[in-house]
């Protein structure tokens, strides 16, 4: 979001959901959509969904809408990929976490702990005599920002997660999972995006 | 025999338990899959397989190839003229990497396949085993689907998704890898059931009737309207409700060259070629069209020239099996997503009957400017060297266009694609997508055992005939009757054409030297004669035809003739050149 007013033209985050099997070689399946088209990954995150068997993915990438229905519509239709929707930023809640590990005997000395934890929401995981690992959430400016308050303490290490997100009016996958096992599904789980709701929220 | 096969294998009281052979379970999958033909080629990696083959030799036909690339295109041949899947086996590590050239053709012409290939033990998968390579992450790109097996106990669940797979929906390629350690395990094979139903796979999308309203009522206002239709018409069957919704709608209808054969050559609505080398009419009209109804085609840039530039003027309808293609490369005013077997029924009941004389009579307008300035002295020149379209025309004489034609790339493809005639649909087999040279040879032999009952007929370049001309070995071993037409122009020619029109005439290693086909076709045992006199073309393509057996004729055509029409890359459609 914060990079935005310096992208080309259209282009903007997109946020990609994808619900699949559990299938080895899917990633890469998945994966060589955009590295054909050299388009660059900003994000991806993979892991079980809330259903047993079904993987959810999230992804990120910065292009115009038109691409990225272009790219929905190939990722949907792979053999096992269930269901591709795309969403702005807006229409989601999304989060970052990340880890720091700081020298312990510094932090110590020149900076008040209790108050770099509330100031940036973040909390100690780990305290031990040589170092300590902090952890906070948020989205990328905030965890960079404690990256610029941690660095002048001598920060050892740092890593952030892909982003993972909620979308703001979803229903869940429950019930769409259940329509899918019928050897015919019913319109909804079949929508035709193109034709249902053109201008709206792309979901096929 | 195969039917009571089925009813053992698959009826739920005979659900005998039988301890077999992965390599066994896979035969016996094929055989309930109604496979009567195999190409391949046998290694190290899928010996068990081979193996087992050796006791099913009298219900599964397998024809050994020379090069598994010769094999896979064998197999798009087979898979194009029948309709059925085709099959090809493959050992690992080159024996698998030669079918890559095959696959991509193959998904980017949705012919359906099913390849298996042997793969080293799985005990030694990522240890750079003798001939193991990566097969799977090789050709995720350029298959439908692909799966590895580890365990025999996954082979006939394995075989059932890929047979399912690779013939529904938009069909294409399907690769199994099968390690070696599958292929002997011994399991308890519960028989083999076909593959109805993936949850995650949807191939058929639901119709809807308001949107075939909506497309009704766009062509049903149209004054211009124009059909453009490609191979989903053939893919899905639908070549009758094709013809139907044509003919009461009374609308022109151009074809691309995956396409061609849906409706005869002669059919009074069948305007002719779209694309590049297509006829002038089609191109110069796509701009002028008020209504553009395309049917089971793709908008390949090769068709549509430059896009932003490409019936701006016209409302498009869209009807596609594939929601992937509908905007992908040109805008729709509305789409039918759907197979068109269903949806052109649904949309010729609410079409009114009409007639386009005036419109039509604009496209025979521009054929006869066509045939001024290209195709009769494409066809009928009087003097000098004989032309590639004279030797096609000929050829229609004497087949009526009953036969099979396969094509390679080239020159000579866009000349046999042009002039040659065709009555029956699944009756043009060519790299359409992917330009695939050395395509033909292999093409035309799966193409006849697909269709046994017709004359398949290859017409190849010098250049692309040198690219797989070892499957000359397979025609002889077969036996297979495949006629083999060379149009010898001693160049590359379509790479020399555009050097000439666009280059200045560097001609940059496009002269190239050919062995003595003839020669090399008899060391085959294959009988040939090799023509460069006009008064000899007549009677040696009867003579190639009625030859009982295969036969090569090659004939030396003019060397630096232009297939023209042409919309040199870069420009719109109506820019193209007649010379």
């Amino acid at each position: 979001m914060s990079t935005q007013d310096t992208l080309p033209e259209g282009k903007q985050e997109y946020n990609i959901t994808v619900y699949t099997e559990n299938q080895i070689g899917l990633l890469n399946r998945i994966a060589i959509i955009f590295t054909r088209r050299k388009i660059n990954i900003d994000s991806l995150n993979t892991s079980p969904s809330e259903i047993e068997s079904i993987h959810r993915f999230n992804i990120v990438i910065t292009e115009t809408e038109d691409v990225v229905r272009k790219l929905c519509r190939q990722i949907e239709k792979q053999v096992e990929v269930l269901k591709v929707y795309y969403h702005t930023n807006a229409d989601i809640i999304w989060q970052e976490m990340a880890l720091y590990k700081v020298p312990a005997d510094i932090i110590a000395e020149k900076a008040s702990v209790e108050r770099l934890l509330r100031e940036n929401g973040a909390r100690a995981v780990v305290i031990r005599k040589d170092y300590i690992v902090f952890e906070t959430t948020g989205h990328r400016e905030e965890t960079d920002n404690l990256i610029n308050v941690l660095q002048p303490f001598g920060l050892i290490e740092f890593v952030r997660s892909a982003r993972i997100a909620i979308i703001k009016d979803s229903e869940g996958f429950n019930r769409k999972l259940r329509e899918f096992e019928k050897r015919e599904p019913g319109e909804d789980v079949i929508e035709n995006e193109y034709l249902n709701q053109r201008d709206k929220v792309f979901t096929m | 025999m195969e039917v009571a096969q089925q009813d053992v294998l698959t009826a739920p009281e005979a659900q005998t338990v039988t301890e077999m052979t992965g390599s066994a379970a896979l035969l016996e999958a094929l055989l309930v899959e109604g496979v009567d033909t195999i190409f391949g080629y046998p290694g190290g990696a899928i010996m068990p397989i081979y193996d087992a083959l050796y006791d099913y030799k009298e219900k599964l036909n397998h024809i050994l190839v020379r090069h598994e690339q010769g094999g896979i295109h064998a197999g798009q041949g087979y898979a194009r003229s029948s309709g059925k899947v085709g099959v090809v086996f493959a050992t690992s590590g080159p024996g698998a990497t030669n079918l890559v050239t095959g696959l991509a053709d193959a998904q980017i012409d949705s012919t359906p396949l099913v390849c298996i290939t042997g793969q080293v033990f799985a005990h030694l998968l990522g240890t750079d085993a003798f001939q193991e390579t990566d097969v799977i992450n090789i050709t995720t790109p350029v298959t439908k689907w692909n799966y590895q097996v580890t365990d025999a106990n996954e082979i006939p669940e394995a075989i059932a998704k890929a047979f399912y797979i690779a013939r529904t929906g938009r069909p294409g390629p399907v690769l199994i890898d099968i390690t070696k350690n599958a292929q002997i395990q011994k399991f308890n094979f519960k028989g083999y059931t076909p593959c109805k139903h993936i949850r995650s796979y949807r191939p058929k999308p639901i119709v809807r009737p308001q949107f075939i309203e909506q497309a009704a009522q766009v062509i049903n206002q149209a004054k211009k309207p124009f059909i453009l239709w490609g191979q989903g018409v053939l893919l899905g069957s639908a070549e009758q409700e094709f013809k139907a919704f044509v003919e009461k709608s009374g609308i022109p209808a151009a074809w691309t060259i995956m396409g061609v054969g849906a409706i005869p050559t002669d059919h009074p609505l069948n305007v002719g070629m779209l694309g590049m080398h297509g006829n002038y009419g089609p191109n110069v009209l796509t701009n002028d069209c008020d209504v553009l109804i395309a049917i089971g085609m793709r908008f390949d840039d090769r068709v549509t020239g430059r896009l932003d530039k490409y019936a701006k003027q016209a409302k498009v309808i869209h009807l596609d099996i594939d929601p992937a293609e509908i905007d992908k490369n040109v805008q729709t005013t509305v789409a039918v997503w759907g197979d068109c077997k269903e949806t052109l029924p649904m949309l010729t009941e609410l079409v009114e009957q009409k007639q386009h004389t005036d419109w039509l009579a604009k496209f025979k307008d521009y054929t006869r400017q066509e045939e001024e300035a290209v195709i009769n002295a494409e066809l009928r020149p009087q003097t000098g060297e004989m032309t590639m379209g004279e030797v096609v025309d000929q050829l229609n004489q004497l087949t009526n266009g009953d036969a099979v034609i396969v094509t390679d790339v080239g020159q000579h493809q866009m000349v046999g694609c042009r002039y040659a005639k065709f009555n029956n649909t699944r009756s043009n087999i060519t790299s359409g997508g992917l330009g695939t040279m050395g395509f033909a040879l292999p093409a035309a032999i799966g193409a006849k055992f697909g269709a046994l009952d017709k004359t398949v007929v290859a017409i190849i370049g010098d250049g692309g005939f040198q690219m797989t001309l070892q499957e000359l070995g397979t025609i002889m071993q077969s036996g297979v009757d495949v006629k083999i037409l060379i149009l010898n122009n001693r160049f590359l020619g379509m790479v020399r054409q555009w050097q000439e029109l666009f280059n200045e005439r560097r001609y940059s290693f496009v002269d190239i030297q050919s062995p003595d086909f003839v020669q090399v076709a008899k060391g085959y045992g294959i009988a040939g004669k090799c023509i460069k006199e006009r008064d000899e073309l007549q009677s040696s393509l009867k003579e190639m035809l009625e030859h009982k057996g295969s036969f090569l004729l090659e004939v030396f055509v003019t060397k630096e003739n232009n297939v023209f029409p042409m919309v040199p890359q870069g420009c719109s459609v109506s820019e193209i050149r007649l010379k």
